[in-house]
């Protein structure tokens, strides 16, 4: 077990130099000046110089790469060009509010998805598996931008039950987190429902029910525990997608996050700040990857003895 | 031509007609699907003759008809400008549309490319082909077309390639894996056992077999295009005004919610009808071509 994770580590670690690279080589290779096209027409030459020098931007591309990287590993992503704060600083300071909006997503795609996808599954082919299967295609559907704009519109401007936007204080995250989560809970229906029905169909069911178990008792003690496996190890990678995910919906709520920080970022030109951030959110991912794989082989030993045999 | 030398002549064709008879037929009783396929025919109509359907302009600035509600000449009313969101929004097809179908072809053959390759081949470049889709694949999709477009510059066509880039990876994988499964069947193997030529295998043995596969991921891939191209234009990053993307329509109306809701409500359900309707149509195919894939 041990063994298995620590080689699913090493795994990813190639994976990550890759990403630091590919991300490394798009953003610093901008057609034009990067430091000029920043300061626009502002900036006298002079000044332009001297902040070329002090990001040591004449350097070979492979020196600042190596030095990027190693920066990186020491927790410095340089500093932000707009704000002149060291960048690390402003993502960990922006980093629990995207925690918090991705946790609170999480959890509303989980209530809705998963009673979603076993009620889907029981009674297959129903009225009301058509229903909720139509609903969660409804879901994947649309766009997060606009669910958001809707709910803002109904719940806050018509209704006014809810704060439009902002934060500051766990009313504000209500509707951010139902929007966000709306949009994952029919992946997780879905994935809930083919896991369930996919698990109705071995052997095991058939002896539970053979040996006279009622169908209530079949799902809840013996089914489910199988079904939910793929389930539990999705969240994983549907946190760290959430995270990531969190992009629009904190642009929409104004929510103080890493997500905000990257369309800032774009809009100032803000180089470094940007490439921080995408960085911290792509090690997030690989993570969550990680997780998901590793939590997958301690739920399900077939898992464990395939992957024994492949690695 | 008799009935009987048909039947001796031409058994191939006789097949293959009727495998996309039987296609077809699975897919005309699939009612969603079928829906779908209505909705989009109308909304390419819709796209291509939007000059002689609407007759407004839909870039004509009227500031003393700003914001109006909806009329019998304004059937969704204006926006701050003054112009008919109808008519913006059936402009915003002509972009959606394109900005689904043409890095959906591009990831579609480039993943093609690499998928093949890579389960053919085999060996190193099977490594190489795959460690550089687990990379693009980790990414965060929205985050990387977005340093894309930072890069290159917000306009149409960095639009297409990032979106490329973003979708390649996922195709690559799903062909590499079919590939390999046919890897393994008698004909594949007797090819190679006449001594064809690695590319002639691929080429002309494995990529047909794919065919059906890479049909019912072009028309997923569509909307999930059409899904990325609203968020980039919504968060700035993707078509730029007075161009009428419909991402970028609700960007724009959001700011009118409290007056005009609809300008940018309605743009939205444009891109949820298509998105849905693709979904649809790519569902309806999945079923009609492998029933196995069902479930």
């Amino acid at each position: 077990m041990l063994m298995f994770a620590l080689r699913r580590i090493l795994v990813s670690i190639p994976v990550l130099i890759g990403i630091t690279l590919i991300l490394f080589i798009m953003l610093n290779v901008v057609p034009g000046d990067p430091i000029a096209l920043m300061m626009k027409e502002h900036a006298s030459a002079d000044v332009i110089e001297r902040v070329r020098a002090q990001m040591r931007l004449d350097d070979p591309l492979i020196t600042r790469y190596l030095r990027f990287l190693w920066d990186a590993l020491h927790g410095d992503l340089g500093n932000s060009i707009k704000l002149n704060r060291p960048v690390t600083d402003l993502i960990l300071k922006a980093f629990p509010n995207t925690l918090m909006l991705a946790v609170s997503a999480a959890l509303v795609s989980w209530v809705i998805g998963i009673p979603v996808g076993i009620l889907s599954a029981v009674r297959r082919d129903s009225f009301i598996d058509r229903f909720f299967m139509g609903f969660s295609l409804l879901g994947v559907s649309m766009p997060i931008f606009w669910s958001a704009l809707l709910l803002q519109y109904i719940f806050a401007m018509k209704l006014e039950l809810l704060p439009v936007s902002g934060f500051y204080g766990w009313q504000y995250m209500i509707l951010p987190a139902v929007v966000l989560g709306w949009s994952s809970a029919g992946v997780i229906a879905r994935l809930m429902r083919s896991s369930l029905l996919e698990v109705m169909r071995l052997d095991y069911i058939r002896t539970a029910r053979a040996k006279g178990l009622r169908e209530t008792g079949v799902i809840t003690r013996h089914a489910l525990k199988n079904a939910l496996i793929p389930v539990v190890t999705i969240m994983a990678i549907q946190v760290a997608g959430l995270l990531s995910g969190a992009v629009i919906t904190e642009a929409i709520f104004s929510i103080p996050g890493v997500g905000r920080i990257t369309v800032s970022a774009i809009s100032s030109r803000d180089m470094p700040l940007l490439q921080g951030a995408v960085l911290f959110a792509t090690v997030l991912v690989i993570f969550g990857n990680l997780v998901a794989d590793i939590l997958y082989s301690v739920l399900d030993p077939r898992i464990r003895a395939q992957m024994r045999k492949e690695v | 031509m008799s009935r009987s030398s048909d039947l001796t002549d031409a058994p191939e064709a006789l097949e293959e007609a009727s495998f996309l008879r039987d296609t077809l037929r699975a897919f005309r009783r699939n009612r969603m699907a079928m829906l779908g396929l209505g909705f989009v025919l109308l909304l390419v109509l819709g796209a291509i003759f939007a000059p002689w359907i609407s007759p407004h302009d839909p870039y004509r600035v009227a500031l003393d008809e700003q914001l109006l509600p909806a009329s019998t000449t304004y059937w969704l009313g204006t926006d701050n400008f003054g112009r008919d969101v109808l008519t913006r929004i059936l402009y915003g097809a002509r972009i959606s549309l394109v900005v689904g179908i043409v890095p959906s072809l591009i990831s579609l053959s480039i993943g093609t490319m690499m998928g093949i390759l890579s389960g053919y081949l085999g060996g190193r470049t099977d490594f190489v082909i795959m460690r550089l889709a687990d990379m693009m694949i980790a990414f965060p999709s929205l985050l990387l077309a977005m340093v894309v477009m930072y890069t290159l510059g917000a306009n149409l066509l960095n639009i297409f390639l990032a979106l490329a880039l973003v979708g390649w990876a996922s195709v690559a994988r799903v062909v590499r894996s079919q590939t390999l499964a046919l890897r393994e069947k008698e004909f594949i193997e007797a090819a190679r056992a006449n001594g064809t030529a690695r590319v002639t295998v691929m080429l002309r043995h494995i990529f047909p077999n794919v065919i059906p596969t890479l049909i019912v991921l072009f028309t997923l891939a569509i909307p999930e295009a059409i899904m990325w191209e609203s968020s980039l234009s919504f968060l700035g990053v993707g078509v730029q005004p007075p161009e009428a993307s419909w991402g970028l329509l609700v960007a724009k109306g959001k700011e009118y919610m409290f007056q005009a809701p609809t300008v940018a409500i309605a743009p939205g359900v444009a891109i949820l009808l298509t998105v849905l309707a693709f979904n649809f149509i790519g569902d309806g195919l999945r079923d009609a071509l492998d029933p196995s894939m069902k479930d």
